[in-house]
């Protein structure tokens, strides 16, 4: 028996067996649990009620979404919507970090400061009051008929924003965005893809032109036949009665929310990017004047390459935190994917069922941002004889 | 450059000093004074709601235990930051007994004071509750997680991974959700499920998985001849664990710690979302009277005001940290 319980082999396997047994003990007990609560209120469990009608809207939908239609389409639009303002915020968050950050290598004293300050306010507040601050700013603008007109084609008004817009159908703004994104993906493994690394410049040149005007004439192609029928190509919003009519309409809630996510995402971003220049070394930039380098030079060729690959695999992570926050919408009423499904729980009342469809959605989005970050960080990274050390 | 730079910061700063000091109401009567004011920002609201932005919606009598439990953990963590402190047994009887206080005074039934239910605590110190419960519960959850993700073992390692990363890709937001929601169904009844007791487990669950991470970066960075070295003396596991890898992994992980926890010490405005009257919450009650109800930017602004000292003391703090070890590894 001690000669039993002195054999590392035996012990190991103990542990190990009564901790994973220990676990999935725990996940049965807590779904047999689940199953005699369900029985005993009555509810059925299962995915069928994907199929029913909802019976309630949803107040801002990229494709159009009917009382009648199904939880299984409600689910789609909270989920479209939340790509959509991650899209959207994530843009606009790495467009502020690279101003930001560059603001605070550059030299520069007075942006230095600037940047500092920006960095430091905004990173120390909580995102959730950063979003129910701009939002408070927002629907407190005037009154539609009292809207501050910019050049009578924008307004501002505490019923969001009107700017002028397309008549065409939401889905096929959706496919085209989709397009630049992929034209970009193109773009970036024509210029470090193994597979094109022996071609000639001139026609790596010629495939980069013909990416972007591939996807310009489809773009254009989509937009014509995704036209609303019976109206002018672009509308611009005019009072009428008590609110606006026709043109696009931003409302204050996903206007708070992309708001507050790049304003927070970019004081973050800044910082990664400042810490990306400040991991070149001096040698390189130092080189570079010594060979004759015009300031832009150095920075756009030397500086700027090297630290876009230092920036890389923290940006992954920032990435994927940032799109979890967006969640966070869900406190001014925006129809993210967790609204949907917090709606969806208080209203089809299939608990389990749906926070399993939540936490697979943010699995699979999550994952498949860090994938695609990880392919593009592997096909940019220095490699080999382009190591400095 | 710099004279546009300049230029842009001081149209910023003048506005700013134009609206909140320059042109502001800072004591009125009612509302009539501030709306009429000069346009400027209109103080006097904090003025007469600090009470309820501070305290929620716990008695009013009793408002001085709730800003005496608040200072006591204000206290501890002061405390925590100084060198002296930094022992594993110290630390965590600092912790624990602050937390007991902070609880008594909250809770009351005890030497004489009233009790308060939990639904009743509010404000500020239903923050530092939620943030104190969760890095008391999560930091030690977190060792654990470390140590088993590891493991040599690798069914426990790989187990562990899957929970971490899982945990980690979700949204807090949603994990939150979940454990209100979700665990009530699937506990059996005998279990007690106060919903603000499963939201915090829920979040210690969270930050765990995430502080795991860091002390695991933290072991990694040691040379791997400390534990060898431990090993050829004859040390056990736990004696090693505790006396030679976690000191020096502790010391390695400082600065994401503390990167961490003013992180989790901003997200725990979360839970108002789920339904509590933290701050946030009692800042949007403080404006929500039809007395007040155009004064929401000056409350926001008191309410980011407190969790700015804060969370900038505790990043300089980080930022100090980091120089002291730079300076010693010189």
């Amino acid at each position: 028996m001690t000669a039993l319980l002195k054999s590392k082999p035996l012990r190991d396997g103990v542990a190990q067996a009564s901790f994973v047994g220990g676990i999935l003990l725990a996940v049965v007990l807590f779904a047999l649990t689940a199953r005699a609560n369900l029985e005993a209120q009555g509810l059925t469990s299962g995915f069928g009620f994907l199929q029913r009608a909802t019976g309630w809207g949803v107040s801002f939908s990229l494709i159009p979404f009917e009382t009648s239609d199904t939880y299984m389409k409600v689910i789609g639009v909270g989920l479209l919507n939340s790509l959509f303002l991650g899209a959207i915020s994530l843009t606009l968050a790495t467009f502020i970090g690279i101003a930001i950050g560059i603001m605070r290598v550059s030299g520069n004293r007075m942006a230095e400061l600037i940047g500092t300050t920006y960095v430091e306010i905004f990173r120390n507040l909580p995102m959730l009051l950063q979003v129910f601050f701009w939002y408070a700013i927002l629907t407190s603008l005037p009154q539609p008929r009292m809207a501050v007109s910019i050049a009578d084609i924008a307004f501002l008004s505490s019923r969001g924003i009107y700017l002028p817009g397309l008549n065409v159908t939401g889905l096929s703004v959706f496919i085209v965005a989709l397009m630049l994104v992929a034209a970009f993906g193109l773009r970036l493994w024509l210029s470090t893809g193994d597979v094109f690394r022996r071609m000639a410049r001139k026609r790596k040149a010629m495939l980069a032109r013909a990416i972007w005007l591939g996807w310009l004439v489809l773009a254009i192609i989509l937009l014509w036949s995704g036209r609303i029928p019976d109206t002018p190509l672009l509308s611009i919003a005019f009072l009428k009665g008590l609110n606006f009519r026709e043109g696009l309409r931003v409302s204050p809630e996903l206007l708070a929310c992309i708001v507050a996510i790049s304003i927070y995402g970019g004081a973050y971003i800044g910082e990664i990017v400042r810490a990306g220049f400040n991991a070149v070394p001096k040698g390189q930039s130092e080189a570079g004047r010594a060979l004759g380098l015009t300031a832009w030079q150095i920075f756009s060729r030397i500086r700027l390459p090297l630290a876009v690959r230092s920036m890389m695999p923290v940006l992954t992570n920032q990435y994927v935190w940032l799109f979890k926050s967006t969640t966070i919408g869900i406190a001014i009423g925006f129809v993210d994917f967790f609204f949907v499904i917090s709606t969806s729980i208080s209203q089809a009342g299939q608990t389990l069922e749906l926070i399993a469809i939540l936490m697979g959605g943010f699995l699979v989005i999550n994952y498949s941002l860090a994938w695609v970050l990880n392919r593009v960080n592997d096909a940019i990274k220095l490699k080999g004889t382009q190591l400095w050390t | 450059m710099t004279v546009a730079f300049g230029a842009l910061a001081l149209w910023v700063i003048a506005s700013v000093v134009d609206w909140g000091i320059l042109h502001a109401v800072w004591r009125a009567e009612d509302r009539e004074m501030c709306m009429h004011g000069s346009g400027g920002a209109c103080w006097a609201v904090i003025d007469a709601r600090w009470r309820l932005i501070l305290f929620g919606l716990y008695p009013f009598e009793e408002h001085w235990r709730s800003g005496l439990a608040c200072a006591a953990i204000v206290l501890v963590g002061i405390l925590s930051c100084m060198p002296t402190m930094w022992t594993a047994s110290r630390l965590a009887g600092l912790w624990v007994g602050g937390f007991v206080a902070f609880y008594v005074l909250m809770r009351g039934g005890l030497l004489g004071l009233a009790e308060v239910s939990v639904q009743d605590w509010g404000g500020l110190s239903l923050t530092i509750f939620v943030f104190a419960s969760v890095t008391l519960i999560g930091m030690p959850a977190a060792i654990g997680f470390a140590l088993l993700r590891r493991s040599d073992l690798p069914w426990i390692s790989r187990t562990m991974g899957v929970i971490i990363d899982a945990v980690r890709s979700l949204p807090l937001l949603s994990i939150m959700f979940t454990f209100a929601v979700v665990l009530p169904f699937v506990l059996p009844s005998w279990i007690p499920t106060e919903k603000l007791y499963l939201v915090i487990i829920g979040y210690a669950l969270f930050f765990a998985c995430y502080q795991a991470e860091i002390i695991r970066g933290g072991m990694q960075a040691l040379p791997p001849g400390q534990e060898e070295a431990a090993k050829a003396l004859g040390i056990g596991y736990w004696h090693r664990i505790g006396r030679i890898v976690l000191p020096q992994a502790f010391r390695n992980a400082l600065p994401p710690t503390i990167s961490q926890l003013v992180i989790t010490c901003k997200e725990t405005s979360l839970i108002v979302i789920i339904g509590f009257f933290e701050i946030l919450a009692s800042g949007n009650a403080a404006y929500g009277t039809a007395e007040w109800n155009f004064a929401h930017i000056e409350v926001y602004c008191f309410v980011a005001l407190l969790y700015f000292v804060v969370v900038f003391a505790l990043s300089r703090y980080g930022a100090y940290l980091e120089s002291r070890a730079a300076a010693a590894a010189r």
